[in-house]
């Protein structure tokens, strides 16, 4: 049988580097049920016997106040693995016996993997391994995950304690006068009751009820309601008596008496410092630089600057080329099926709908290798320590800013991976704040538009106007940050205490891994439903189409035209394809036919579900300035925000246009007496703020764990950015602003 | 023995704790970290903003808002 082994140790201890170097590439990620915190699992073959090894989340500690704590006690206590390897990073062990003792108090195998025994040596740190393993009654492996070394070793030893498999009791310690005795007596009642001893051992039932442990006591309450509440008489009497005497709640005495047990055990000899232990480490002098008030935060601008020119410059290469295969697809299914619905359906809703999906797999490719880069050499906290005086005005955290860089926070980002960068975030409150506002950011589909809308009516002050559009969406999200943790996303801070992990240097392994998982979950997730939600639009944008009447109209002034050109004409305009090898009459019958089938395309658009419901909107969107064309253009921009160019560009009977190349529309929009600079203006801090495109709205329903969420942003968002389109159109309107 | 609030020691000044006074989740973090009466810490700096602010504890280096070191007592060496 195949036996389950859990790997559970602190952050920053090299448990991930461990997992990685148990498993190799036989591993894959899942979440938990109801949470968003990661699952991975991988097998490890040693000896011939196999095992399963599962990755619990980091934590410092078990208590019931983290999703991540409560994962990793849920599954030791419940699927009750063979054995739990605690990596502890030998250069911290004090902080890191933390958790291995709370592991012995819950009476489960433990195994303790030494880790980071290379990084404690250059420290000057010696540890006595037989006496630490001795004094803990738990076998002590030294490793050094990097390296690998210790990973037969620490294997067999895995092996052993699951073929013993002996009971093991929990460990009992002291936390004092006033709480022993007390635990004592519930324990007594507990096993006398059998009180949730079939899931936890009762010593703990009763240290967990001590330490006001919510998920046990309300496993208690619906278990035995009466026996609970006498349970909490005890504590209650505990309590009272410490608060009186101590001013200390009995939790606070306990987590105090663990660390107590473990100076006792690192008094007697079990660790040894050849330096003075307050001297600097390489990490520290770093700091004093990295987080120096000056330069500090001039390094941190160039590092997101380098990540950004990383990201964007070097991914343009494999976009285009990614663009490029779907090109060649659309046209040989251009060449190659006959005209019709099957043909429009497999290239305007198939291709063009993946193609626009998998276009962004290089981006995110490249932007979570930078992210996973600057999250494990430990850069990341150092970046949260500096600006979190910054967010927390606005009720975020410090590690909120990468996300809204990300996203666009200088424009020409991307919000799907901005949306799952606040996976490092850890305070869900702030995390869901962060998350919710990040597609506020000017993401580089968005710039297109914008592009097109400054070129048109601002073409004086570009530079001025781009940087307003981008102080608009930081001022915005920021400010509906602070509103949605006032409102729907209420709670005090959640608290800070962040360990700043020592520089190191990442595995490319580590690095690889962690790029690839996250793209990986993007190309499935988004890839399945945008191909839905692309053939959904385009029926949309294409249905009912036009009734022969009309169709028949433009039919019949195509062939007024052909009868009134000269035979050799009309072979000329059909057998050559170069414009400019056209003779003057051909040249203009084809500009003539183009412009029919333009005007055509236009009135099909208008005719279509999509163009009726832009014309029914027409009755709100006029209080903002939009026509019929703007809200189809808009509509389209929830599959992509660049489709509200090439929408806009059918809207007006220029045919298809394409979003590098705008210049033709600027100059209609321009010359249009339905626009004015107002109007443009509106619809800029429209698209700002408006609903974000659909893969964003994927990523946030993936990453919050609720659909509720990516339906909440759709409405919200779109209905702040009608108020403040609005807003902008009636006052600019009624002071005859910008041409209003 | 001089005692301070955490928030009003200053960079490289070291100390033993005294109390923590913080409750509820928020105690419970700190402590779980490490800090518990009787332990030596030393600021290790203050980020740009002066908040929050590095300590040295045992091994590693933490970080807490101004307003959680509040919560600190701390006895000052020298």
């Amino acid at each position: 049988m195949k036996a389950t082994i859990a790997l559970a140790g602190n952050p920053n201890a090299g448990k991930t580097t461990f997992f990685n170097a148990l498993t190799g590439a036989r591993q894959h990620v899942g979440n938990y049920p109801g949470v968003t915190v990661e699952k991975k699992e991988g097998t490890c073959i040693h000896n011939s016997s196999e095992f399963n090894i599962v990755d619990l989340p980091g934590t410092y500690s078990l208590t019931a106040y983290s999703p991540e704590e409560l994962v990793a006690r849920d599954f030791i206590v419940k699927e009750k693995p063979g054995v739990v390897i605690n990596i502890a990073d030998a250069s911290n062990l004090e902080r890191n016996l933390y958790l291995t003792l709370q592991f012995k108090e819950l009476g489960v195998p433990v195994c303790i993997a030494l880790n980071m025994m290379d990084v404690a040596k250059k420290r000057g740190i010696e540890i006595d391994i037989s006496k630490l393993s001795k004094l803990m009654q738990t076998p002590v492996i030294p490793t050094v995950a990097r390296t690998g070394q210790g990973k037969t070793e620490l294997m067999s030893q895995t092996d052993t304690i699951v073929r013993e498999n002996k009971e093991v009791l929990p460990l009992e310690i002291s936390y004092g006068d006033d709480i022993d005795p007390a635990i004592a007596e519930m324990e007594d009642a507990i096993i006398k009751r059998n009180f949730l001893t079939e899931t936890y051992p009762a010593q703990w039932i009763a240290l967990k009820y001590m330490e006001n442990d919510e998920q046990i006591k309300s496993a208690g309450d619906s278990a035995d309601a009466d026996f609970s509440a006498m349970l909490d008489g005890i504590v209650k009497r505990v309590s009272d008596h410490t608060l009186a005497t101590l001013d200390l709640y009995p939790e606070a005495i306990i987590a105090d008496h663990r660390y107590g047990y473990i100076r006792s055990v690192i008094k007697q000899g079990v660790i040894k410092y050849r330096h003075n232990r307050n001297r600097l480490h390489i990490s520290d002098k770093i700091d004093q630089v990295a987080t120096n008030r000056f330069a500090g935060p001039l390094i941190m601008v160039a590092v997101i600057f380098a990540l950004y020119h990383f990201t964007f410059t070097y991914s343009a290469m494999p976009v285009g080329w990614i663009e490029a295969l779907f090109g060649w697809l659309g046209s040989v299914a251009d060449a190659n099926l006959a005209d019709g619905m099957l043909k429009s359906l497999i290239i305007s809703g198939v291709i063009d709908g993946v193609g626009g999906v998998m276009g962004f797999v290089p981006l995110i490719m490249f932007m979570f290798f930078g992210i996973a880069l600057l999250e494990d050499s430990g850069y990341f906290a150092r970046v949260a320590f500096m600006l979190d005086r910054v967010f927390r005005i606005f009720g975020l955290h410090g590690s909120s800013v990468m996300p809204f860089i990300i996203s666009g926070g200088i424009a020409g980002g991307c919000a799907v991976p901005g949306v799952m960068a606040t996976r490092t975030l850890k305070s869900p409150r702030e995390r869901m704040a962060t998350l919710l506002t990040v597609p506020f950011m000017n993401c580089g589909a968005k710039l297109p538009v914008f592009a097109v809308l400054v070129a048109a009516f601002f073409a004086d002050n570009e530079a001025e106007v781009m940087l307003l559009i981008t102080l608009i969406a930081w001022a915005g999200a920021l400010s509906v940050a602070k509103l949605l943790r006032i409102t729907v996303i209420k709670g005090p801070a959640t608290p800070f205490v962040m360990e700043l992990p020592p520089y190191r240097l990442p595995t490319f392994k580590g690095l690889a891994i962690h790029t690839w998982e996250r793209t990986w979950q993007y190309i499935k997730k988004a890839g399945t439903i945008i191909l839905g939600i692309s053939i959904i639009l385009w029926a949309m944008m294409t249905f009912p189409g036009l009734p022969n009447t009309e169709s028949q109209k433009f039919d019949n002034m195509r062939k007024q035209l052909k009868a009134a050109a000269l035979p050799s004409t009309i072979l000329e305009t059909d057998s050559i394809s170069d414009n400019g090898k056209l003779s003057e009459p051909a040249k203009t019958l084809k500009e003539q036919l183009t412009a029919l089938d333009s005007r055509e395309a236009e009135a099909a658009l208008k005719f279509s579900v999509a163009g009726r419901m832009g014309t029914a909107l027409e009755f709100f969107s006029s209080w903002a300035g939009f026509d019929w064309r703007t809200n189809i253009a808009l509509v389209g921009g929830f599959a992509a925000k660049e489709i509200v160019v090439s929408t806009l560009g059918t809207a007006y009977s220029l045919g298809a246009v394409d979003s590098e190349e705008t210049g033709s529309l600027s100059e209609v929009l321009a010359k249009s007496p339905d626009w004015s600079p107002l109007t443009a203006f509106s619809l800029i801090v429209f698209m700002i703020f408006y609903a974000p495109c659909f893969v964003t709205i994927v990523s946030i329903i993936r990453e919050s764990g609720s659909w509720k969420w990516g339906v909440f942003s759709m409405a919200f968002n779109t209905l702040l950015a009608f108020i403040l389109a609005t807003i902008v159109f009636q006052v600019g309107s009624a002071l005859e602003l910008l041409g209003g | 023995m001089l005692k301070l609030n955490m928030r009003q020691m200053e960079k490289n000044q070291s100390g033993v704790i005294a109390a923590i006074k913080a409750k509820g989740e928020l105690g419970r973090r700190i402590r779980d970290m490490g800090l518990t009466p009787g332990t030596d810490i030393r600021v290790q700096g203050r980020a740009p903003l002066n908040d929050p602010v590095a300590l040295r504890i045992m091994d590693f280096t933490l970080t807490l808002r101004n307003s959680e070191a509040d919560y600190i007592e701390v006895e000052v060496y020298g």
